[in-house]
């Protein structure tokens, strides 16, 4: 549902269809909706069918980068006789995003059996479910339902009496995006700095604490449990356009429109019917300027871009851009472009790990040069500069946070050039002082 | 300017070491007199607990970190030697990832923690008038201030992931959606 405002009727609710029923936070609450059957279900099947139903279901990772989850849990190893572990990624911080935080604020249960069947399926004993530190709601009403789920045998030494050991801990992070990167994320886990790690080794050879890890957005597991009531063929069904992307997505839009919030929408949906009939559109007198579509690290779309894409992982792509974590970022004709894409080179420039040369240069410089444009000191070279920057900034690191800053600069400075202008021109007042 | 300046990437543009005023009002936890350790009584039961939860101790780092803050605050360096100690580190390496994370405190901070979100989807929508509002009414001056009652401290932060409910803030442990400018002398009233 587009919580907080009523299910309209274009959306799917599937994760999100209990989303503002307090009454569904408790066990017994989640138990009267159908909770945990899932689990039980699981738990009389083999791994290997567990995995079976997932690679079936076409479900794919919706924390960003879209890898199919039941290939991801295949690649772990079999019977190796080490420990293995499911990581949660609940570090939801991505500009746009905020889905992972209302699935844990009101489905607490529904997550946690999504835990349970991930991780009987690769084999582990134990899920660390990290969590960012700002989350303070979300990190209590987790840490009770883990507690109850506990208490009442569904997980823990035994669950559902099936001689099964599934332990979950929530891991609070202390506030760095970097952290949701999955290989920073286990750095964090280990006590050490988030910096994200080279790979190979990937995490399902050596993960967290060297063992075999599988890595999952909390999305991503919320969905398993239907999955495996409803059958994997059930939810490949769940496609609007591409075939490759099936079920349904939390979009989070916000910014200028008039009903912000998390919309379930079937893949595949296009955008225009998602800002204009469920989001209520722009604000009154307003049009549409740009869309950032999949959290703040995706290329901005026009608006012609964004009226005329569907919503799934090829779809977003088609048209120039990508789905990532799906937090829609919606800007109206007031929007000065190139101040806020200063402010995302300045996010990403605060959160830069800075182990990377091309990043935390990259991103300081990135920032100190929008500046001077912002400052009405820009010259015609600059743009020169900073896709040079970009440039150098795109695919040569550990990790793509420097990727993600060069993205909404290069796509910036392509889509709205004229704004760029306009300050170096002084046709502009500046927006701020002289650096 | 953001969250505690100078933290992590090194390279970034115009940050200087936040300004801490009044500390000497308190804000709590301003260190006076011997070191009094942490790990003693209940916590250090809750940090035998702790071990459990992983197969390291260097592991417990994190967790061990926060404990130290809630109880005093912030984390002080004898708090970091504390740490070390008790986990089989140095204290190069617990300082170490102690100024990597934004929100442990280095340094004392007033008795109430504001955290402002002001990342692009909040900025469009207003939040850096509501960080102006805040800095301003609870006399703090500048971000990262404390102010001179000792009473709040103001930071501004990046994304708090709740972009649909512009512009949220975090005060302490209470995470309050939609703030505009006009409601933050209202919601400043309930934190003395």
């Amino acid at each position: 549902m587009g919580f907080p405002h009523p299910t309209h009727p274009k959306e799917n609710p599937v994760l999100s269809k209990h989303f503002g029923d307090a009454e569904a936070r408790s066990f017994d609450g989640w138990m009267k909706r159908g909770g945990y059957e899932g689990l039980r279900k699981v738990l009389r099947m083999t791994p290997e069918a567990v995995v079976e139903e997932i690679k079936t279901s076409g479900l794919r990772g919706r924390g960003g980068a879209g890898f199919p989850t039941g290939l991801k849990w295949s690649l772990m190893p079999k019977a190796d006789g080490r420990p293995h572990y499911l990581v949660c990624n609940a570090d939801e911080s991505e500009p746009g995003t905020f889905k992972d935080r209302e699935i844990m604020r009101w489905t607490p249960h529904q997550l946690i059996e999504g835990c349970a069947i991930a991780a009987y399926a690769i084999g582990a004993e134990r899920c660390y479910i990290y969590i960012r530190g700002e989350f303070t709601d979300p990190l209590k009403i987790m840490q009770q339902a883990i507690d109850e789920a506990t208490a009442k045998g569904a997980i823990g030494s035994n669950a559902f009496g099936s001689g099964k050991r599934i332990e979950m801990i929530i891991h609070r992070g202390a506030g760095a995006y970097i952290c949701g990167e999955e290989t920073a994320m286990l750095n964090s886990i280990e006590g050490k700095r988030g910096n994200p790690r080279i790979k190979p080794p990937y995490p399902a050879q050596a993960g967290v604490f060297g063992m075999p890890t599988t890595i999952n957005n909390v999305e991503t597991l919320a969905a398993v449990p239907h999955i495996v009531m409803r059958g994997g063929e059930w939810y490949k069904g769940l496609s609007l356009s591409n075939p490759k992307s099936t079920g349904t997505k939390l979009i989070s839009v916000c910014g200028h429109i008039q009903r912000p919030g998390n919309y379930e929408v079937t893949m595949g949906t296009p955008m225009k019917e998602l800002i204009y009939d469920m989001c209520g559109g722009m604000r009154r007198g307003r049009t549409l300027k740009a869309v950032i579509p999949g959290g703040s690290s995706v290329p901005i779309m026009n608006a012609a871009e964004a009226e005329d894409c569907l919503l799934d992982y090829e779809g977003v792509v088609a048209k120039g851009s990508m789905l990532g974590s799906a937090g829609m970022i919606v800007m109206d004709d007031t929007t000065d472009m190139v101040y806020q894409i200063w402010r995302l080179a300045r996010f990403y420039a605060h959160e830069s790990c800075a182990q990377c040369t091309q990043c935390r240069e990259g991103t300081a410089w990135s920032v100190r040069i929008l500046e001077r444009i912002l400052a009405g000191k820009g010259k015609q070279e600059h743009f020169q500069l900073l896709l040079d920057l970009s440039d150098n900034m795109t695919g040569k690191t550990i990790c793509v946070l420097s990727d993600s800053c060069a993205a909404p600069i290069v796509s910036g400075i392509q889509k709205f050039r004229h704004e760029f202008e306009a300050y170096i021109q002084g046709a502009r007042e500046p927006a701020m002082a002289a650096v | 300017m953001s969250r505690d300046a100078g933290k992590r990437g090194s390279g970034e543009a115009g940050q200087q070491t936040a300004p801490v005023h009044g500390s000497a009002h308190g804000g709590h936890g301003t260190e006076t007199g011997p070191y009094v350790p942490v790990f003693v009584g209940p916590a250090r039961a809750a940090l035998e607990e702790l071990f459990t939860r992983y197969p390291t101790k260097p592991a417990c780092l994190l967790p061990a970190l926060w404990m130290v803050q809630e109880a005093r605050g912030w984390i002080s360096e004898p708090a970091i030697g504390e740490v070390a100690e008790v986990l089989g580190l140095t204290p190069a390496y617990v300082k170490g990832v102690v100024t990597f994370y934004t929100m442990y405190h280095t340094h004392p901070v007033g008795r109430h923690f504001i955290q402002v979100c002001t990342t692009s989807p909040c900025n469009i929508c207003g939040a850096e008038d509501v960080m102006k509002a805040l800095v301003r009414e609870t006399g703090c001056g500048e971000l990262g201030a404390t102010s001179p009652d000792g009473r709040f401290t103001v930071i501004e932060v990046e994304c708090l992931g709740a972009c649909g409910f512009a512009t949220p803030i975090l005060i302490d442990d209470d995470f309050i959606e939609s703030v505009t400018p006009d409601k933050v002398p209202g919601i400043l009233q309930r934190y003395k």
